[in-house]
């Protein structure tokens, strides 16, 4: 504060200049805000021709901004500096534009050409700068120059500039309202770009300005679905909120079946009577006939799968984002995963645990069975904020449940104990919404609140009175006892609320009390006058119903009583009495109602019902604003109710024909993980989307051509392939880029030829393969038994490179689209030519399966060098949709293994399952005597082993491997 | 979204104002001030306060409320761990985050805020994107700054916004490569009066701090990951590594993070390393009360306990403690009745103890509560919940860092319920 002062005086001084560069006063800008400077001295420094003694008197003026004092008066003098060189000078001109353009319109228009300037500028960074403050700058007038730079911008190179471009969009749309349409255009373009960097920000363009246009996320959504996980935190949020909206429109609901039947069952739980229950399974049944069974469309599937990994990120928002959309889109048997992570918020500040206990507490009501595992997470610290506490004590109560009901009986009697006495009193109405809930315990509670009530704090015991006078409304005839120790605490207890309680009690009960109430009357008319006022109505309740049912012992009692209303100071008292005495008391004048006064006093009162405040606060989206006020914000975007039939789901296609949808699939999702996960194995499914389009095309094009270069040689094993299976041709396409995609990684780093290891283990399924198979071994077995040295080399090298290497996967596929009927004379040919004994025709053998087993059990020990027995047959099952890695290489140390299962069934047994497992050893040092040591198999489960394979240089190994499944 | 931010003292004044749209009057904050009223404590002010036109949605850090408007819908919950953000920025550049702080460097924060935010929408929160494109100040670069005219901010512009690791500096170098990862482990407990545990669970973080060249990919790999329940990532963390083979792949932001927070849940066992035996009696009669606490180790796998400290909330009644403890230093204050006993190294031969009288205010009533007991401590070389780091490999660069892992166990919330 000295400081400042100081610093001001000095500056009143005319040496400021000098001063300004000894150092000594450095901090002088930023102690400025402490005092009013006069604004010549800035101006004089503005226009002075140093840059340092600008940017003095810019920090001075920002400082005052921040203050929040007025410095528009400086517009002209700042405005100047617009093009200043000095950067920082630029940005503190800019804040200040921004700040004051609104207000001197006239003047800011001097910048704009600046801004133009900029927008040409070759570095996209500037580019995005001027943007930025060109669209911050609310001028109207400047409108179309604005609508312009944005076209302009959103089909700029750089993705920064987009995004820039993005977020002016709804800064246009504030200051002007009437370009929605043009805007709307730009929204569309920008929503089909690719990159990460303008996905979160288009999207908020999107929730801005169009929410309602839904059709226009149709193309882009698989995109947005697959982006997801590389966007950055802020825009996922956006995104997912938006999703979870489109979803709800375009989707069914997973739960349509299970939830009615759900439901109720537990209506049934609570009122079902047997009728109603054959009846509701009657309909129940109906209606299931009806409907068709439920499909969970693949995009709403891709969704889900793809938001759930986010449940781990460290930004509450995300996880609250993801959480809300399982909450509203998930089957209900998915929906657990989200209680995790919301419970790990819960360690998290005050303010986000405050938002994410409201959140829970919804859900805890419709789902409790997703938090009760972490029952204990919400118990109740001393040193929670009152506000925190009272919301754990919500939760809490809604998890109750019969099996918990002890615990958290015994948690809430150290609760009652609590200094802080806003949490004890909640803590009452705890228990009495658990009595009220569970029969079971009702009368455990109502017994600890009884005993409450000789406790010495006040308010504890109004607390608990009017709680109990609740209870006690479900069940009074049983409970006499404690109304008449109630009636005992009107002598002590002083709190108005938990007075008027008893007296409605005793009043609305005075047949279980005979005796005690016409006396509980007198002493209330003792003290009338000094009653508050609540206490002095029900006093006249309590009256008039006594004079109803005993009013010989309290017909004068209750004259006097409304005597003295009769004269109070309140008018509703007042009022009240005289009401009461003309229905109660028979005169000449009163009517017809008389009669009726008793049944009118003690008519059958329902019991209030004790329910959660959070109860049906669903029907906002759970995380929005909406929902944590529990009243519609300004904005708020209703969740709409699940559609009864599906829209159309092929509005989400971008036009690919069928086959290649399929190949993109792999391609795109590689592509889509490259930003930064690339190096992680994907995993498929039906992520096809607009942007691989092209790409998948033109790659399919690419591998049919090097297919055909490089399909010499190999025709032997083709052949095989394609008599198995004709009919799949697109889905093999599919499985064989799969196939070339993983072959291509570690055959990359084989330069050297490899020393590849092929074995088989099983036999395929097609018998004529199987033939062939067994023909081919049995050539290699004798070969073999010669010698290994001998092997024929050609039919070696043919064979290997087929088995693994991309030509010769890719031949196969090529060639497996050709008819098989041209195919037959040349395979014969070429073994022929390869051997030198003539083969006998094929013939599909009946027991050619355990041929070939057993062959290659014959030739166990005739590994590596040998390179491959059956190669061909390896591929098919190399193109399982899906490798898992069981072993990543950097784990493994270069070692690598995955596994994958071929969906095919094991040939040597029927009940058994094939599972593949691929092992490439990425280092340069050998890897020995592979085998399978001890395996545990579950029970139920067993496993063919494989042969064990020796030694390897490099080698990349396959082979199948039966495992009994457990059914 | 966010329309504009206020910072209000403890005092009421508000010290900063920002606006990223149109301006808001700051007398929209006397809604705020009303709430703050209505709520005895400062952290019982409700984070959301709806007002006839706007919304207000408040975080409370270091004695500094940040209230920030906002007019339309938007998940609470974005702006509130926006706000947070903003006060860990602030704690990133200026070393602490405190009031006097702040309008030291207003110009400064005024430059953050500007570039965190762009109408309302985050724009750039990593904070080593903020760095590059403004420096913080520190003194030497202030004086040099004076000396050339030379500016805080930095003249090159914020490529790493365009990067695909948004939280990694490009170009960065050091002499000595260094990576140093603290497993830092927290109890969470609530112990009964009969010392049985009712909640007990760890939460553990590795804060990292790398000063590494270039763009190393690290990989940390754990001995048991399996301990670990539940996990939430820095966003450089790949999530896929993880789920396949439970390793840390990653490339590091330059300098301080959070890698990693985890959950050991309460399902697992958790071992409690202290115990507190305590007998705190007030009678009825007299206006004396009996207060006794001792404090011993118990499951610490031979680690030492250190840094013990004792509070306690005292009920309204009590006016006074005469207390001796065996070890460290005591101090009661009469009017926020708080007990504070600093009790340092527990020593298990001689275990530390405090012992003496309560008076409590002579007529009223003896209070029904017996006050609970927070405990810290402090346990070094030991992640309790046995989590032990396998092995760090660097790849993508060529040098060899130096490695160091260092383990602790903290008190959490750790309350003794008598």
């Amino acid at each position: 504060m000295t400081k400042g002062w100081i610093a001001s005086l000095m500056e009143g001084c005319e040496q400021k200049k000098k001063r300004l560069k000894t150092g000594k006063n450095v901090k002088m800008g930023f102690f400025f805000p402490l005092v009013w400077f006069r604004h010549d001295d800035l101006k004089e420094m503005l226009d002075s021709n140093k840059d340092s003694l600008k940017l003095e008197a810019m920090k001075r003026i920002v400082a005052m901004i921040a203050r929040g004092k007025n410095a528009s008066d400086l517009f002209p003098a700042v405005v100047k500096n617009v093009a200043c060189k000095n950067i920082e000078v630029k940005k503190l001109v800019y804040v200040y534009l921004v700040r004051y353009a609104e207000e001197q319109q006239d003047l800011a228009l001097l910048s704009i050409s600046t801004f133009q300037r900029g927008l040409k500028d070759p570095n996209q960074l500037i580019r995005a700068s001027a943007l930025r403050v060109l669209s911050s700058i609310r001028v109207p007038i400047i409108v179309p120059i604005m609508m312009l730079a944005i076209k302009e911008a959103a089909s700029d190179m750089s993705p920064y500039v987009r995004k820039t471009a993005a977020h002016a969009i709804p800064k246009l749309y504030s200051l002007d309202s009437d370009q929605k349409d043009q805007l709307i255009e730009v929204i569309e373009k920008l929503l089909a770009d690719k990159t990460t960097l303008v996905a979160g920000s288009v999207v908020m363009a999107f929730e801005e300005v169009c929410p309602e246009r839904i059709d226009l996320i149709h193309k882009n959504y698989r995109k947005l679905c697959n982006l997801l996980i590389d966007v950055e935190e802020w825009g996922q949020v956006v995104i997912i909120n938006m999703l979870t909206r489109y979803a709800r429109t375009q989707f069914l609901s997973p739960n349509q079946n299970q939830e009615s039947l759900l439901e109720e069952n537990t209506e049934k739980a609570f009122y079902g009577s047997e009728e109603e229950d054959t009846k509701d399974a009657k309909a129940e049944a109906a209606s299931m006939a009806k409907r068709k069974p439920y499909v969970m469309d693949p995009d709403h599937r891709l969704l889900l799968r793809n938001t759930k990994p986010l449940l781990q990120s460290r930004n509450a928002a995300v996880v609250m984002a993801v959480a809300q959309l399982y909450f509203h889109l998930a089957p209900k048997a998915e929906v657990g995963v989200i209680a995790k992570a919301l419970v790990r918020l819960l360690r998290s500040h005050s303010e986000v645990q405050y938002v994410v206990l409201q959140n829970v507490a919804t859900m805890s009501i419709k789902r409790r069975g997703m938090f009760e595992p972490y029952l204990k997470s919400f118990y109740i610290r001393s040193t929670d904020p009152t506000q925190i506490k009272i919301l754990k004590l919500e939760v809490l109560t809604n998890l109750a449940n019969e099996t918990n009901i002890s615990t958290i009986l015994r948690e809430f009697q150290t609760y009652i104990r609590s200094m802080d006495k806003d949490f004890v009193a909640a803590t009452i109405q705890a228990i009495g919404r658990c009595a009220t809930n569970i029969g079971k315990v009702r009368d455990t509670c109502l017994n600890g609140l009884v005993q409450l009530l000789s406790n010495r704090d006040e308010l504890v015991v109004a607390e608990s009175v009017v709680v109990i006078k609740k209870l006690l409304q479900m069940q009074p005839a049983q409970h006499s006892e404690i109304i008449k120790h109630m009636a005992k605490l009107t002598d002590n207890i002083q709190v108005p609320m938990a007075r008027a309680s008893i007296l409605w009690l005793i009043g609305e009960y005075c047949e279980h009390v005979p005796k005690i109430a016409p006396d509980v009357l007198r002493k209330m008319a003792k003290s009338f006058t000094n009653e508050e006022d609540i206490v002095k109505l029900q006093v006249i309740n309590l009256a008039a119903k006594l004079y109803l049912t005993n009013s010989k012992q309290s017909k004068l009692l209750t004259q006097y009583v409304l005597n003295l209303a009769k004269y109070d100071q309140n008018y509703d008292i007042r009022d009240r009495a005289r009401f009461i005495r003309q229905l109660i008391v028979p005169t000449e004048k009163s009517g017809a109602l008389n009669k009726y006064a008793k049944k009118l006093f003690l008519a059958q009162k329902p019991a209030p019902i004790l329910e959660s405040s959070f109860k049906d606060r669903d029907h906002f989206q759970l995380g929005s604003l909406s929902h944590l006020l529990n009243a519609k914000a300004v904005g708020y975007q209703e969740l709409p109710d699940w559609p009864d039939e599906a829209p159309d789901p092929s509005v989400r296609n971008v036009e690919v024909p069928e086959w290649t949808k399929c190949t993109s699939r792999e391609k795109r999702k590689e592509k889509v993980e490259k930003p930064f996960y690339s190096d992680s194995e994907g995993e498929s499914g039906p992520t096809e989307s607009a942007d691989s389009e092209p790409e998948s095309g033109s790659e399919e094009n690419g591998s049919s051509s090097s297919s055909g270069s490089s399909s010499s040689g190999t025709e032997e094993e083709d052949e095989e392939e394609e008599e198995e299976d004709s009919g799949e041709q697109s889905e093999d396409k599919e499985e064989e880029e799969e196939e070339e995609e993983e072959e291509k990684r570690p055959k990359r780093k084989d330069k050297e030829g490899s020393h590849k290891a092929v074995l088989r283990t099983a036999g395929s399924p097609s018998e004529e393969e199987e033939e062939e198979g067994a023909k081919k071994s049995k050539k290699k077995a004798l070969q073999g038994r010669k010698g290994r040295a001998e092997t024929s080399s050609e039919a070696s090298t043919s064979e290997s490179s087929s088995s693994g290497s991309d030509s010769g996967s890719e031949a196969e596929a090529k060639q497996r689209k050709a008819p098989p009927s041209s195919k037959a004379s040349s395979k014969e040919i070429s073994l022929l030519d390869l051997d030198d004994f003539t083969p006998p025709p094929p013939q599909p053998i009946p027991s050619s399966s355990i041929i070939s087993t057993s062959l290659v059990t014959d030739l166990e020990g005739l590994t590596l060098t040998d390179t491959s027995l059956t190669p061909t047959l390896l591929s098919p099952a190399f193109s399982a949709v899906k490798t898992y890695e069981l072993l990543h290489r950097m784990a493994g140390e270069g070692l690598a293994v995955e596994y994958c299962f071929s969906r095919r069934p094991f040939p040597s047994d029927p009940h058994m399952v094939a599972v593949q497992i691929q092992i490439s050893n990425n280092t340069d040092t050998e890897v020995k005597n592979l085998r399978v040591n001890e395996p545990k198999p579950l029970s139920g489960m067993r496993i063919q082993e494989f042969p064990e394979i020796v030694a390897a240089l490099w080698f990349q190994s396959t082979w199948r491997q039966g495992t009994q499944p457990p059914w | 979204m966010i329309h504009s931010l206020f910072l209000i003292n403890a005092s009421g004044d508000i010290f900063l104002e920002k606006h990223w749209k149109s301006v808001v009057s700051r007398s929209v904050c006397d809604y705020f001030f009303e709430a703050q009223e209505r709520a005895s404590e400062a952290e019982n002010v409700p984070p959301v306060i709806p007002t006839p036109h706007h919304y207000l949605l408040s975080v409370y850090r270091h004695k500094i409320f940040f209230v920030a408007v906002i007019q339309s819908e938007v998940p609470p919950l974005f702006v509130i761990e926006f706000l947070h953000r903003v006060v860990d920025t602030f704690q990133d550049y200026f070393g602490v985050c405190s009031e006097v702080i702040i309008k030291d460097n207003v110009v400064v924060v005024y430059e953050v805020l500007e570039e965190m935010l762009d109408n309302g929408f985050p724009l750039a929160t990593e904070s080593n994107i903020l760095k590059e494109l403004i420096k913080p100040p520190t003194i030497l670069r202030t004086v040099v700054n004076t000396i050339t005219g030379s500016t805080n901010v930095g003249d090159q512009l914020p490529t790493g916004q365009l990067s695909v690791v948004p939280w990694r500096r490009t170009g960065v170098k050091y002499t000595n490569n260094e990576a140093y990862f603290d497993v830092i482990e927290e109890i969470d407990a609530i112990i009964d009066k009969s010392g049985s545990t009712i909640t007990a669970e760890i939460q553990g973080v590795i804060d990292a701090c790398v000063k590494l060249t270039g763009m190393p990919d690290l990989t940390l790999s754990f001995m048991n990951p399996r301990l670990l329940d539940d996990v939430s990532f820095h966003p450089c963390v790949r999530f896929k590594r993880w789920e396949s083979e439970r390793i840390l792949s990653f490339i590091p932001p330059d300098g301080n993070f959070r890698l990693l927070s985890y959950h050991v849940s309460a399902q697992n066992l958790v071992a409690i390393p202290v115990y507190v035996k305590h007998n705190i009696s007030f009678r009825d009669s007299s206006s004396l009360g009996r207060f006794e606490i001792t404090v011993g180790p118990k499951q610490t796998m031979g680690k030492t306990v250190e840094g013990v400290m004792v509070t306690s909330q005292m009920p309204k009644s009590v006016l006074n403690m005469t207390l001796t403890p065996s070890q460290g230093t005591h101090a009661f204050d009469p009017v926020t009745k708080l007990l504070s006993w600093d009790v340092g190294k527990i020593n298990p031969q001689k275990l530390p103890s405090l012992k003496g009288t309560v008076s409590l205010q002579a007529g009223t009533s003896k209070p029904d509560e017996n006050p609970t007991i927070n405990l810290q401590f402090k346990i070094q070389q030991l992640a309790i919940s046995g989590l032990k780091v396998n092995r760090l490999d660097m790849y993508g660069e060529k040098y060899k860092p130096f490695k160091g892992i260092k383990y602790m166990t903290k008190a959490g919330k750790f309350q003794v319920r008598t």
